[in-house]
């Protein structure tokens, strides 16, 4: 099957350099028969790509250790689960999974626009070969997953136990995609700029849903992730402003910023040299995000990534930002503005500001993340910068992003008065000084950033709230439905907007949970015995026992061996939870290692205790100290290497098991010192609720538009309304569109 | 090589070819032309205007705009949605 696979990837590439070929010459030559034949290259691809992952995937669910990539990164003791996931732990498999994705978003924008975009989709078709081709050619010439082994091992590596976590199962393909889906926008826009057409709104709206969609499916990639750091790290954060964290957050800030500037030029033709630069840049990080996970250049969590890509994507990425930065210049005549800016005291001047901010933000995340290799070239000393560095300069405009996201919805399109901006701030604003107030008579005015993110937080809900609230009135007051039918029908017939605002609403929760969870933190790190306890602000925490236990798998192979505590924790001499945290470690293929110490000496993993509420949440990691167990380790090594080849194997393997249950137990019964970080953090949970409200808001604005048929009979009737209202007015007929309803 | 791989991959590539030359084989003529373009584009013009008439009687409606400016803007946006419509009729 290797050969089969290797040889779908040699032809990914052929096609790939046959369709940007017959692309160009159709679009050049104005042969529509070469542009039908690229865009069938990509259909092409699609499906040859969709065969060498289904062939590598079934490599790793049959634990094929022929394939070198099977063999170094899953084993038959790795679960079923995990298995699956086991294909894009790899650096080949990662990257013939991007090349997969971008195949499929590819065919589907094409297929989509195939009777639209004359002019511009056969070069965006290009640039997105391109892509392809790129990838494929380092799949076939660098990196390839179907490598196979002259000599088939019995047992595989395993895979990174850091990565058997749920998280994992989905954070890669939800990262990759949203880097995928921004090479649309990035595609379609080098074309447009190619053919001239960059004021053209069609290429904006074909290819809007693709940028929302590689925003929203980006966003759940990052939030996994942080999701993950938290309860499997041990280090009780979710945010640590590491390299690969920040590539990825550097697309979804430029492209969040994207999406709001573009309304503007949709509806005024303002700000087409910003808007192409903006997707031009999202592109390109996105490709900077795939080469930071995938080169190791920049020292990160995110270790298993590394590699030598760094040449070829430094020339992709040299590549794209030249031929952005001439295209740009090239057409700065047909990227002028139609329009001006008609008052700053209009939603088109706070998308403006925001737009900054993001891009500032984006800034301030690129300088930060790239910092050590500046530093490098300019002094010889590689120095990364904290997250003090990065939450200095984050967190205050993080406050007036939040702070736009509460003006926006309530502020009127081209120019708003004084007047209708007091009527419409009175009782946001209203409610968000008295819950200042009311804070900073319970003393959180001590930690004036967070104080002042949950009255923005507060402002941005009120806001939407009101804005929700009039917007119901209206439609009862013109459809006379009840209250929650006219709420429904809001959202149904405006899902840009309104989904915008939950979106803004999820991301004030979101904010306001890493504000109190930065700001009223309590972490402690303390070594305990049984017994003994360690009070974290008002929280005691009790090591009650220890706790130790031996993982096998299905077919009675050790899979880890975990060394845990019960914990219990009391609030003013009450019992509030019992935590179970535990460190677990996996056998090291390292056979230099004795064979006891093989069982302790491979990679080690935390199962944190956690108690997460809506207040707050009580977070326990424990580290037992290996050191004091040394004397017996040593001792069963010293037993073992003795006792090699004069017993039998099978007898051998059962000694080894009872000596290591022997050691769990000795663990238990004479338990060494651990040592435990605690950690009580309010409001944690607010950050994933407020991300469930984010996507869920995502999720509105992308859907596709309703297909019903009475919908779609009210739509007309208003779009027949307004045509002949126009028509009237200009002498002219004319059809009547599918337009929205108010 | 296995005989059944070596099959497998003549097999895929002669499909691989016969879809990516199918349009090359049969001609395929796009019945579009720049006019076409055009009216694509003015049509997308049209949608985005109709929807900025809809945005601000959503605006006026949940009092972010008074009568006066909502009438002003309104004259004014209709006024816009009549070029693009001028222009569909020349094209057209």
């Amino acid at each position: 099957m290797a050969i089969v696979g290797r040889a779908l990837l040699i032809l990914v590439l052929v096609v790939a350099a046959y369709g940007i070929c017959a692309s160009i010459y159709g679009a050049r030559r104005a042969k529509p028969e070469f542009v039908v034949s690229g865009r069938r290259s990509v259909y092409a691809i699609a499906a040859l790509c969709s065969g060498a992952f289904f062939i590598l995937e079934l490599a790793f669910l049959r634990s094929d250790f022929s394939f070198a990539t099977v063999a170094s990164h899953s084993s038959t003791t790795t679960p079923t689960f995990y298995r699956a996931a086991a294909a894009w732990s790899s650096q080949e498999g990662s990257l013939l999974l991007w090349v997969w994705l971008l195949s499929l978003w590819s065919s589907l924008v094409l297929f989509l626009t195939r009777k639209q975009l004359r002019r511009v989709a056969p070069y965006a078709t290009a640039i997105l070969l391109g892509f392809a081709a790129f990838f494929a050619s380092l799949l076939v010439f660098s990196v390839t997953p179907f490598g196979v082994l002259a000599s088939v091992p019995p047992e595989g590596n395993g895979l990174n136990p850091l990565l058997r976590h749920p998280s994992m199962m989905i954070h890669p393909p939800m990262l990759y995609s949203g880097y995928t889906l921004f090479a649309i926008p990035f595609a379609f826009a080098i074309g447009a700029l190619i053919t001239r057409q960059v004021d053209a709104a069609d290429w904006i709206r074909a290819t809007r849903r693709f940028a929302l969609a590689a925003w929203f499916f980006l966003g759940i990639g990052i939030l996994l992730g942080a999701r993950w750091s938290y309860t499997e790290l041990g280090w009780g954060g979710y945010w640590a402003w590491d390299p690969v964290e920040n590539a990825s957050l550097l697309p979804w800030l430029t492209g969040t910023a994207f999406l709001h500037s573009i309304m503007i030029q949709e509806k005024r033709g303002m700000l087409k040299i910003w808007n192409i630069s903006l997707v031009l840049t999202t592109g390109i990080l996105s490709i900077l995000g795939t080469f930071l996970v995938r080169s190791g250049i920049l020292d990160s969590i995110h270790a298993f990534g590394a590699s030598t890509l760094g040449v070829p994507f430094v020339a992709l990425i040299s590549a794209m930002i030249i031929a952005s930065i001439g295209l740009v210049v090239w057409r700065r005549q047909a990227l002028r503005s139609d329009n001006r800016l008609d008052s700053m005291l209009s939603r088109e001047a706070i998308f403006l500001a925001n737009n900054l901010v993001l891009v500032a933000m984006a800034f301030v995340v690129f300088w930060g993340t790239f910092w050590p290799l500046i530093a490098e070239a300019l002094t010889g000393n590689r120095r990364a910068l904290g997250p003090p560095w990065f939450d200095k300069y984050t967190v205050p405009l993080a406050l007036v992003l939040v702070l736009l996201s509460g003006i926006g919805p309530v502020i009127a399109w081209r120019k708003a008065t004084a007047s209708n901006a007091r009527r419409n701030f009175l009782v946001p604003a209203g409610l968000a000084i008295g819950l200042g107030v009311v804070l900073a008579v319970l003393g959180v005015g001590s930690r004036p950033l967070a104080f002042a993110m949950f009255v923005v937080g507060a402002f941005v809900v009120a806001s939407v709230g009101q804005e929700f609230w009039r917007g119901v009135g209206v439609r009862r007051r013109m459809s006379g439905e009840a209250p929650l039918a006219a709420l429904l029908s809001l959202v149904g017939r405006n899902r840009r907007r309104y989904g915008g605002y939950i979106v803004h609403v999820g991301m004030a929760a979101l904010f306001i949970g890493v504000a109190a969870s930065t700001a009223f933190n309590d972490a402690r790190d303390v070594v305990m015995k049984p017994g003994q306890t360690a009070k974290v602000g008002n929280t005691v925490f009790t090591y009650v026992r220890p706790t130790s236990r031996i993982s096998t798998t299905s077919d009675g192979r050790l899979e880890k061996i975990s060394f845990g505590s019960v914990v219990a924790v009391r609030r003013d001499g009450k019992l509030v939870t019992t935590l179970h945290p535990e460190r677990s470690y996996f056998p090291s293929r390292d056979l230099s290692l004795g064979p006891i110490s093989r069982f302790l000496g491979g990679e080690a993993t935390s199962e944190v205790g956690l108690r997460a509420g809506l207040r707050g949440d009580i977070w326990a990691a424990m580290t037992p100290d290996k050191a004091a167990l040394q004397p017996e380790i040593d001792q069963g090594d010293k037993v073992f290497a003795a006792a090699q080849g004069k017993i039998p194997a099978k007898v051998e393997a059962q000694l080894l098991g009872q000596a290591l249950r022997g050691l769990a137990n000795r663990y238990v019964t004479n338990p060494p010192p651990a040592t435990f970080r605690l950690i009580t953090s309010p409001l944690v949970t607010w950050i994933w609720l407020g991300a469930i409200i984010v996507f869920l808001g995502g999720l509105i604005a992308i859907w596709p538009g309703e297909r019903d048929p009475l919908r779609r009979r009210a739509q007309a009737k208003y779009a027949a309304r307004l045509a002949k209202e126009l028509g009237r007015a200009a002498g002219h007929s004319t059809g009547a569109p599918a337009t929205d309803a108010p | 090589m296995d005989v059944v791989a070596l099959l497998v991959i003549v097999a895929i590539i002669a499909a691989v070819a016969a879809i990516v030359s199918a349009p090359l084989r049969k001609r395929a003529i796009d019945t579009r032309d720049d006019r076409g373009d055009r009216l694509e584009e003015l049509e997308a013009r049209k949608q985005a205007k109709y929807r900025e008439i809809r945005d601000a009687e959503m605006d006026f409606e949940t009092g972010k705009l008074s009568e006066r400016d909502h009438r002003l803007l309104d004259r004014q946006l209709r006024a816009e949605a009549m070029d693009v419509l001028r222009a569909i009729d020349e094209e057209g």
